[in-house]
């Protein structure tokens, strides 16, 4: 059998995703001896006029990560799609816009405003308020940078996407087991998410009661947690119960810290952030409208704490603001 | 959606752009560095909570995600205005040098080596980290592929997880390390500090003892800008890449100033161009001047150079060695040979080595007492720390509930941005004449900015890694005459 | 307010409750707005704040969620459960710029045609003030305006 074509590409993203793939060792060793790798602009260093050239559907898999945010990142998902058999939506960015796509609550103008009339280091001394413009004319010149979307889109609402390996950064093991299985030909029904069907609770090592109870919320400073005992009972919201499992272990949980849901929603639930809620609210010990209220009234920032990497693809978007 | 129209060909993945305009007899008129991006972290953080920071800003770079986890934390701790135990303060710190290993490794070797160890006149299919392995030999190879996983593995054992940790929070760290995981770091360091010293020889042997590549270094025509130099410096003016003051030095090596880094805001201010989402930084009180250098400029530089310069040494004797080499060689410290922050960063890979193994011995490593409760009102917090690539600045504003108002960020290569756009007009001015630029000129072009291991997703909160790079040659009527890229 | 503007609202009504007490209310020919569009479910506990993200999402300038009154559900704890989960939803909601009044979580009877009557009527006047509900990047291509 010929060798896989493999790229892997960055767009709105952190290079966590392909730093992850680093994170291989010696696997990457393994993966080179199934896989050529056209494009990876972190550590190869193919071209992209390479794959300009390529033939529709000469590459075997792209794995895109990052949202997309710009004209330019709408560009290479449009030509990998092209090019490649298999687009792979690699990453909670591409998948679901991730944490970046935080930025959807608000509109790219607040953004440009903020960071060059607002910040404290740039107040006062911007007085004309110069912003970054798409053409600049210079003494030599004209000088041009893309423009900006007014929202991140996940890689699904750009392009075709056949499988999603969720994660912030996925976990190797899930890259090499999709790696085989593409090699072997044994690959699930396309529109899959590659990736356990468990939630990170189902493997969370934290004992939990069967009926679990919140009498008071506190944030993660502001107690010494039981490292034996599910955080969320302790009053720590947690995201295990919304969140698919595949990180490893559950791995913040591990380090004494909730999960915040970077492997997205579990098999069956489309808004990561609603389901979340609904666990949380049921279990909170009180049945009095005014009773809970107050216990609620702990929980300030509900887009953040729910939907921390789903905003994107959450039902209501941005919302309305 | 609609489309923009930008020629393809020129834009590619345009993560890092540079812009050469040549004059009618074909020589350069000026290059520009461009930054295509922006992501907004200093928007939409507002409105969450502070203490998530920690774990919301770390996804501006996953290639440094643990400065910016660490900044946030040290700026979260001063919202609360709480000091953490001496153990968490301490465990941060080996994190952190374990991070700056596993990042200078991968920089040194996959990304700037081969410059150096294949030469910059090495055809570009070759100038990889596959091309080093094949001159330096896959056992190497394999060194550093175990040397940078051992970085990681002590991040992980105490940062969680080793790409986006999520150890930090007011007040301490989430986990302390048992017997059994000091141990198995304490080992990794020794194996880590052997390794460094193998750098320090292969440099030395590689870079040093080629006379071509000396005199590049020392050419005062190439890579070569006098400007400010600013790092993080211990109580003896050593450096420190975890805590301590702010010190500048000015281009005669005088010490300009030294501040704490909550008053950074005095100074230093930014600088937009219309040309570049990037901010340039400079110092406020000398004010911008443009992309120049001098003692009359605000202009500095960071980054492992900037660092040793703004320094009176390194904490840790070997290393110390090193240091005082390294200026003896170079002649002058300040050195505003900016290739030697190559140099330099070797020097920190085997500092942070000594260091990551005196903190794996230390007696209060392994203690319980990681974490104090904060009691304070929250309202606002500056964090420093020294990235691999520089100083990086967090700043946050809340509410009395802790909800974050307000957020500013300076990277690291923001702080370096002017400094790279001059050094790289220079080098173009020098290198292309009479419309000539072939492929070890270009390269040479590009080497003013990698020597700074620049990393555009933090410079924007944007883009990822290391960039990519299109050379745009225009001739003298503005036209595009050729368009070259690496990535 | 927009003139002639009829809102869309969704009510999820309890089987054994509030659906019965819409039942009554049309026997007794109390007045029930034509812009009510209702979803029966078992129980107010059934009601999954997906349902009612979704609602919005799909059209609905606002939703309602009746039961029964604490202490009738039908299963005991159903309506706890709703009024827990609809009270943090409403943050959410509140926080994504939906104004409070376009949901609501009330107690219906099987016997208070009278109070469905009222409660509707209510809702869709509040509604009608607040004017249609434009949910923000709704189409996948929207949000594609880009910054010059
Ligand atoms: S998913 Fe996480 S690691 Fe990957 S690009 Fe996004 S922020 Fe970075
Ligand atoms: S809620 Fe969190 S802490 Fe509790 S069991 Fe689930 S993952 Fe573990
Ligand atoms: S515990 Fe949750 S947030 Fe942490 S790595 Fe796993 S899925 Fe991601
Ligand atoms: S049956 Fe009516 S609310 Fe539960």
């Amino acid at each position: 059998m010929s060798k896989l074509k493999v790229v892997f590409y960055w767009a709105a993203s952190c290079g966590g995703c392909e730093v992850s793939l680093l994170d291989t060792n010696e696997k990457i060793v393994e993966l080179g001896a199934i896989a050529d790798i056209l494009l990876m602009p972190l550590a190869f260093d193919g071209k992209y006029h390479d794959i300009e050239q390529l033939k529709d559907g000469e590459i075997d898999v792209t794995f895109f990560n990052g949202g997309t945010r710009s004209t330019e990142h709408e560009h290479l998902a449009k030509l990998l799609r092209q090019k490649s058999k298999i687009m792979v939506s690699y990453g909670a960015c591409a998948s679901w816009g991730g944490i970046p796509g935080l930025a959807n609550q608000f509109h790219v103008e607040d953004i440009l405003k903020c960071v060059y009339e607002d910040t404290a280091s740039i107040a006062g001394s911007n007085p004309s308020k110069t912003r970054p413009q798409v053409k600049t004319d210079v003494p030599e010149g004209e000088l041009t940078i893309p423009g900006l979307y007014d929202r991140v889109f996940p890689l699904d609402e750009v392009v075709k996407v056949d499988y999603y390996l969720p994660g912030c950064p996925p976990h190797v093991d899930w890259v090499v087991k999709t790696i085989d299985a593409i090699a072997a030909g044994k690959l699930p029904p396309a529109g899959s998410v590659i990736g356990s069907s468990k939630t990170v609770c189902d493997e969370c090592k934290r004992e939990k009661s069967s009926d679990r109870k919140i009498k008071k919320f506190h944030r993660v400073h502001e107690i010494i947690t039981d490292p034996e005992k599910c955080l969320l009972e302790q009053g720590i919201i947690c995201s295990g119960p919304a969140t698919r499992s595949g990180c490893g272990g559950a791995k913040c949980l591990d380090a004494n810290m909730p999960c915040r849901g970077c492997y997205g929603p579990p098999p069956g639930v489309v808004d990561q952030g609603a389901k979340l809620l609904s666990v949380v609210a049921s279990m909170i010990d009180a049945n009095e409208e005014e009773e809970i209220e107050k216990i609620l009234s702990d929980i300030k920032d509900t887009i953040g704490t729910f939907y921390q990497f789903t905003l994107p693809k959450s039902i209501l978007k941005g919302g309305v603001k | 959606m609609r489309k923009i129209t930008i020629d393809p060909i020129t834009r590619l993945e345009g993560h890092g752009k540079i812009d050469i305009f040549l004059n009618e007899a074909g020589d350069v008129e000026n290059a520009y560095l461009q930054i295509p991006e922006l992501r907004g972290f200093e928007k939409f953080c507002e409105g969450k909570y502070v203490e998530e920071l920690p774990r919301i800003t770390p996804k501006i770079c996953g290639v440094c995600p643990e400065a910016h986890h660490l900044a946030g934390t040290k700026a979260v701790d001063a919202v609360y205005n709480v000091d953490p135990p001496v153990a968490a303060k301490k465990l941060r710190e080996l994190f952190y040098c374990a991070h700056m290993i596993h990042s200078h490794i991968a920089h040194f070797y996959a990304l700037a080596g081969p410059d150096f160890i294949l030469g910059p006149d090495a055809p570009p299919e070759q100038r990889n980290i596959l091309g080093v392995v094949a001159k330096v030999g896959l056992d190497l190879g394999k060194e550093v592929i175990k040397h940078r996983a051992y970085a990681q593995q002590i991040q992980e054992m105490i940062g969680g997880r080793a790409t986006q940790p999520v150890c930090g929070l007011p007040g301490g760290n989430s986990k302390s390390i048992n017997e059994d995981e000091r141990k198995s770091i304490e080992e990794k360091s020794r194996a880590c500090l052997e390794f460094a010293k193998l750098t320090i020889k292969i440099f030395e042997d590689i870079v040093l003892k080629n006379k071509d590549y000396v005199d590049i270094i020392l050419s005062k025509d190439l890579y070569y800008i006098e400007t400010y130099y600013m790092g993080l410096v211990d109580k003896n003016n050593k450096v420190n890449f975890y805590d301590g003051n702010i010190r500048v030095v000015d281009p005669n090596g005088k010490e300009y100033v030294k501040f704490a880094p909550a008053d950074y805001l005095k100074h230093m201010a930014e600088h937009v161009e219309k040309w570049s989402y990037m901010k340039f930084v400079y110092l406020k009180a000398i004010g911008w001047k443009g992309l120049v250098g001098g003692i009359d400029s605000g202009i500095y530089q960071v980054a492992p150079l900037g660092r040793l310069n703004a320094s009176e040494g390194m904490a840790t004797p070997l290393a110390q060695i090193e240091f005082e080499k390294m200026y003896k060689t170079l002649g002058a410290k300040p050195a505003h040979n900016t290739l030697a922050n190559h140099w330099a960063r070797v020097i920190e890979i085997l500092y942070a080595a000594e260091r990551m193994l005196e903190l794996s011995l230390d007696a209060d490593i392994t203690s319980k007492d990681i974490r104090k409760i904060p009691t304070a009102v929250p309202d606002e917090g500056v964090g420093v720390v020294e990235a691999p690539r520089g100083t990086l600045f967090h700043h946050y504003k809340t509410d009395e509930s802790g909800i974050t108002k307000k957020v500013n960020l300076i990277v690291a290569t923001g702080n370096n941005y002017a400094a790279m756009c001059a050094t790289i007009a220079k080098v173009a001015k020098k290198l292309i004449i009479k419309g000539k630029a072939d492929n070890k000129a270009l390269n040479m072009v590009e080497m003013a900015f990698r020597t700074y291991d620049p990393c555009m997703s933090c410079a924007t909160h944007a883009i990822a890694g290391e960039m990519p790079l299109i050379l745009n040659v225009h001739d003298h009527n503005g036209n595009l005459t050729d368009s070259l890229r690496r990535d | 307010m927009i003139d002639n503007f009829e809102p869309r609202i969704v009510g999820f009504l309890c089987n054994w409750c509030s659906y019965a007490g819409a039942d009554q209310a049309g026997n007794q020919h109390k007045e029930v707005p034509p812009n009510l569009k209702i979803v029966r479910v078992m129980c107010s506990g059934r009601v999954d704040p997906q349902h009612v993200v979704k609602a919005f999402q799909s059209g609905a300038d606002g939703v309602m969620v009746l039961g029964c009154h604490p202490g009738d559900c039908h299963y005991k704890e159903g309506n706890y459960k709703a009024l827990r989960r609809m009270k943090l939803l409403e943050k959410l909601l509140h926080e994504l710029g939906i104004e409070k009044d376009r949901f609501k979580l009330d107690w219906v009877s099987a016997s208070e045609g009278d109070k469905f009557s009222r409660v509707t009527i209510e809702m869709v006047e509040k509604v009608k003030k607040l004017g249609p509900l434009t949910i923000r990047y709704n189409k996948n291509n929207e949000g594609g305006e880009r910054h010059e």
